[in-house]
């Protein structure tokens, strides 16, 4: 080595250069918190805490609130996990410990590129296709069944919070369900094996020695896909109605954080309007970034770096 | 143990594996649905018209988005060329440098930044370019999707590499090759097949994104030549097309969504089946 000086440098800039380009992570979250908080300076200015607790959101005479967008966001994000949940887990389950070997391969793609859809043309499929079809049928049977309750009850328009949330749920069930395979197949085969010594049948071992054993992972999946649904933008602004209201009915239009900026934005005429959209910009990210940093901390200390990154 | 008796568990057990298939086909019926639907409306409007000529206005049927085609290609284009390099040096740095603790908290960095809303990231954008700049741009469309793929390609590339055998950089070190040239030579030629897998499925990825275009690239219905203008992309066009109450508007959508996802769907099926060897030797 000391006979080729060059090389030496060559391995510092190289190694420099490498360095500097991973640094980049943090310089671009830096970036988008700063850029968001700038942006929004003016309506912190303005409005200040009471911007959180306010449900008026008037562009004509500059009043905002971001309360039904928070509401919209959430109850869309907590039906989508209500319905994912279960299903992804019980689809993880099946994939890992009890399909027959020749079927998980071709599942396991299926689902993946289902993740590859994107979220424009779930959107279009959701319009014309799923919403009118929950109009006509699921709505009206879920009003004949359970019309009992608050959440079911007043006109169906077919666009809505339940419409919202079951196309985040399909757009969460890929994530959730592959990063919960990853984290059972990382369940270690010996505890299996003990479980079936005792006389387990299949699905006794999976409940004992695999379910309970990665039930900290499997939480950080939920968290993970709790995370894209909060953040999920084209799809449900597209079947939820983009009304901001905050109503009992799941029959009710709503509006998320993530849609009344997508809709607005570019037809924001006033700097406090668009700044006010910067501060939902800014309660999205905070959001997302807190719910995203759970969900790693809780998926690295389960599993070690060996769980793929999903995305 | 006060186990039930044996039939009654042979019987949940039979129970549960049919519960988790039917959610199994629960999970794959949207794709099939969405796929079945997209064939249905958009097939027949998929037509030489629909790749050669511009979009029509309100009223006259016909047309096409040869203009969004080409103007999600130019953005791809841009977008590889800032989100490649620092992508896959940053995946370089993480397998082969670093501390294992600042390497935690890159990769935690990353794979937050990957959950960062898409909508967020056109936000920022507009500000740090469109802004500026005075208007929308190809520019800025093409920076905000090569900002998304960094910290995806950053992962896969990082990933890919972690494959190669420790015995290649030993013998490469021990002939006394420079380790940088070990590492550009024969550890990244090694799991280039990797690298690039990685490569087109962030760029697939970012060609379905339309929150982040809507204040960036913005869209055009007519051609652009400068990377100045607004240009048009295949999500936004489809976005259009199905916001508006025209039936002429709702077939381009869907024979636009229909490429769109042929495309998506070809790149990564083509991906799984080449790199198929490394994908079963995991499972």
């Amino acid at each position: 080595m000391q006979a080729r000086g060059g090389s030496h440098f060559g391995d510092r800039a190289f190694q420099w250069l490498t360095l500097l380009m991973a640094l980049s992570v943090f310089a671009l979250i830096v970036l988008i918190g700063y850029e968001l908080a700038d942006g929004s300076r003016l309506a912190l200015h303005k409005f200040g805490w009471h911007f959180l607790v306010s449900s008026d959101w008037d562009p004509v005479n500059e009043q905002f609130g971001a309360v039904p967008f928070i509401f919209g966001t959430l109850v869309s994000s907590l039906i989508a996990l209500i319905i994912a949940v279960p299903i992804s887990i019980a689809t993880a389950v099946y994939l890992t410990e009890l399909a027959p070997l020749w079927l998980r391969q071709p599942l396991i793609m299926f689902i993946e590129l289902l993740a590859a859809v994107p979220s424009v043309i779930l959107g279009l499929w959701g319009i014309f296709v799923m919403v009118p079809w929950l109009r006509d049928h699921l709505f009206p049977w879920l009003q004949n069944t359970l019309g009992f309750l608050p959440f079911f009850k007043g006109p169906i328009y077919g666009v809505s919070m339940l419409a919202g949330g079951i196309i985040v749920a399909i757009m969460i069930i890929p994530i959730i369900t592959s990063v919960s395979r990853e984290i059972l197949r990382s369940v270690p085969g010996l505890q299996r094996e003990a479980a079936y010594a005792l006389g387990a049948t299949r699905w006794e071992v999976t409940r004992i020695a695999v379910l309970s054993y990665a039930k900290k992972g499997l939480f950080g999946a939920v968290i993970l896909g709790l995370g894209r649904a909060l953040g999920e933008t084209m799809a449900v602004t597209m079947v939820i109605g983009n009304r901001p209201e905050i109503a009992k009915s799941l029959f009710a239009p709503g509006y998320t954080l993530a849609s009344v900026i997508a809709n607005e934005f570019t037809e924001a005429t006033t700097d406090t309007h668009l700044s006010a959209l910067f501060e939902i910009g800014l309660v999205l990210l905070g959001v997302t970034v807190l719910v995203n940093a759970l969900a790693q901390l809780l998926l690295k200390t389960f599993a070690g770096p060996g769980v793929k990154p999903q995305n | 143990m006060t186990a039930p008796n044996h039939s009654w568990r042979k019987f949940k057990n039979a129970l549960m594996q049919a519960v988790t298939l039917m959610c199994a086909i629960l999970v794959v019926a949207p794709l099939v649905l969405v796929f079945y639907h997209l064939l249905k409306e958009g097939f027949s409007s998929v037509n030489w018209a629909f790749f050669t000529q511009l979009p029509k206005p309100v009223g006259e049927s016909g047309g096409g988005m040869a203009n969004a085609i080409v103007g999600t290609f130019i953005l791809l284009g841009q977008a590889a060329v800032l989100g490649v390099p620092i992508g896959v040096l940053g995946g370089v740095f993480l397998s082969e440098y670093g501390s294992s603790r600042l390497n935690w908290w890159i990769r935690f960095t990353a794979d937050v930044l990957n959950g960062v809303p898409s909508i967020t990231w056109g936000m920022v954008v507009y500000a740090l370019v469109v802004v500026p700049m005075k208007g929308f741009s190809a520019l800025a469309g093409g920076i905000v999707l090569g900002l998304m793929m960094i910290p995806l390609v950053m992962r896969t590339t990082e990933e890919v590499l972690q494959l190669v055998p420790n015995g290649y950089r030993e013998a490469a070190l021990a002939l006394g090759i420079a380790k940088w040239r070990t590492i550009v030579q024969i550890v990244m030629r090694t799991a280039l097949k990797g690298i690039v897998t990685g490569v087109l499925l962030a760029l697939a990825r970012v060609a379905g994104e339309t929150a982040p275009l809507l204040f960036t690239a913005l869209g055009n219905r007519f051609w652009t030549h400068k990377l100045t203008d607004p240009i048009a992309a295949m999500p936004l066009q489809i976005f259009e097309y199905a916001k508006s109450p025209y039936n002429d508007w709702h077939r381009q959508a869907w024979a636009g969504a229909l490429v769109l996802l042929l495309l998506v769907l070809f790149v990564n099926a083509g991906v799984r089946v080449l790199t198929r060897d490394r994908f079963q030797k995991q499972s």
